[in-house]
């Protein structure tokens, strides 16, 4: 079965794609951080740190639509998380209904925190869609190791990059399966063949860890793994990170004292 | 010819009692094709598993004479080079370079030599130009020669590869084919595809219920139609 890639357009060729993915991922980190620190409400700086990603993703040349596309997938989580904000916000009431006898009442503050939350985590998506579609996985990993990440971490994201279409395609083939010999619909039925199919899945992929450890171990694997080195942090990389945090360093001071 | 791999009386059972060999004698010569041949849970895989030290019993197994112990398991697995049947468990890294680079990184080459082991070992499955490649996005046939260079870097004396056309479609089998006779190392072959085993191996070795039941040149035993239908190989 054919599944997309995690990390499409990130073999392209452009600017963005050339940097070292370490000032990649400190670039993104510091983006992310410095925009959560950013008071609710400074809609001019939400709309630089705006300006700064299309920029960004204009000169990685990967199409708009597919960022934007991506990079909806996050809002539903945030609007379950936040939407229940503006009613508990205290402040002026901005509007307010009644529902069989309950009075609810939205604040101006409130309703403010959760577009701030929105724009804040919409544009942090956009960051982190754009490394993914700029670094392939492999140096994305060794980027972080060479960041001193721990090497479980690396080892168990690498594994769990390798293998999770394999478990996706076995779960498919066991729907099938299951579809194919008359699978009849019904909440508790439902419920006790997932719940088996789950078992199953967990058990097979169980025995599969321990062949490709033997497959590691035939191959003289002693528990240290290694790597080559191979990343160029080169002149770019200074300028860009460099010119990254002085540029968001200065949006974030003007909005907190001006 | 040297002796590179003698099994003496082996026999073993696994944990639940299950016994899988039953004093196995068998002696791999340098230059050897071998096809170890057998009808499913004979006990092929568990006599291979015991060539490079993943399994053990103490003294049974020898390679170049000196039996397989805890002491020189590295040395072994240097030597021994162990194809898995399914290539999604032999290929485990984010691309292709880094799982072929894999063993010899453990061995410890420097950077040159592991850059060159990989070029050597992509080259001679024909794979040269795939290491940048994420091994999930490559055929079946492709993902089976890149589980053979894999091995093949870390350069053992014996390549044993587990039922290396299992799933190939019949274009896929000849390029794997002619890929195995173009190597000129020491191989043991698991199959159940006698016409692969024919065109590859002169000697065939038929393992039934944890037994050697025959042991000898592939044409003879080919042509033992009721020794094939006693041991599952062919049907009437």
């Amino acid at each position: 079965m054919k599944h997309s890639f995690l990390d499409q357009y990130s073999d392209h060729n452009s600017l963005v794609h050339r940097f070292d993915p370490r000032s990649k991922l400190l670039a993104t980190l510091a983006f992310i951080a410095t925009l959560v620190v950013i008071p609710t409400g400074s809609w001019p700086a939400y709309g630089m740190y705006f300006i700064i990603i299309v920029t960004l993703i204009l000169l990685s040349r990967v199409p708009l639509l597919y960022i934007l596309r991506h990079s909806l997938v996050i809002i539903p989580f945030v609007v379950l998380v936040a939407v229940f904000i503006p009613f508990f916000k205290e402040g002026e009431v901005a509007f307010s209904f009644n529902v069989w006898g309950w009075y609810f009442s939205v604040t101006h503050d409130g309703l403010e925190l959760l577009w701030s939350i929105l724009a804040k985590s919409w544009l942090s998506i956009l960051g982190l869609v754009l490394l993914t579609s700029t670094t392939n996985f492999a140096s994305l990993l060794l980027g972080l190791e060479r960041l001193r990440m721990p090497r479980v971490m690396i080892m168990l994201l690498s594994f769990m990059y390798r293998y999770i279409f394999l478990i996706t395609d076995e779960a498919m083939r066991m729907k099938q399966a299951r579809d194919s010999r008359g699978y009849r619909r019904g909440w508790l039925r439902q419920m006790s063949t997932v719940g088996n199919m789950i078992g199953t899945l967990f058990v097979r992929s169980y025995e599969r860890g321990e062949r490709i450890y033997a497959a590691m171990v035939s191959r003289g694997f002693d528990g240290h793994s290694r790597t080559l080195n191979s990343l160029q942090f080169g002149r770019t990389d200074i300028l860009f990170i460099t010119g990254m945090i002085l540029l968001l360093g200065i949006i974030n001071l003007f909005t907190l004292f001006f | 010819m040297r002796e590179l791999i003698t099994v003496e009386n082996l026999s073993f059972s696994y944990p639940d009692g299950q016994q899988a060999l039953i004093d196995v004698n068998l002696g791999i010569y340098e230059g050897d094709s071998v096809a170890v041949v057998g009808p499913n849970g004979a006990g092929k895989s568990t006599l291979i598993l015991h060539f490079n030290g993943i399994l053990r019993s103490n003294g049974h197994v020898k390679l170049m004479g000196r039996p397989v112990d805890d002491d020189n398991l590295k040395w072994v697995r240097n030597s021994v080079g162990l194809v898995f049947q399914n290539p999604d468990d032999q290929l485990f890294s984010p691309t292709v370079f880094d799982d072929v680079a894999f063993g010899p990184m453990n061995m410890g080459y420097s950077r040159f030599e592991v850059e060159q082991a990989v070029k050597r070992a992509l080259g001679l499955v024909g794979m040269s130009g795939f290491e940048k490649r994420s091994p999930h996005h490559l055929s079946v046939g492709e993902k089976r020669r890149v589980a053979m260079a894999t091995v093949l870097s870390m350069a053992p004396e014996v390549l044993v590869i587990d039922e290396p056309t299992s799933n190939l479609d019949p274009r896929g089998k000849r390029d794997l084919v002619d890929v195995l006779k173009g190597l000129s190392i020491t191989k043991i072959l698991i199959s159940h595809d006698l016409e692969m085993v024919r065109e590859l191996c002169p000697r065939m070795v038929i393992i039934d219920r944890g037994r050697i039941v025959a042991d000898g040149n592939t044409n003879n035993i080919l042509t033992d139609k009721k020794l094939l239908i006693t041991h599952g190989l062919a049907t009437e």
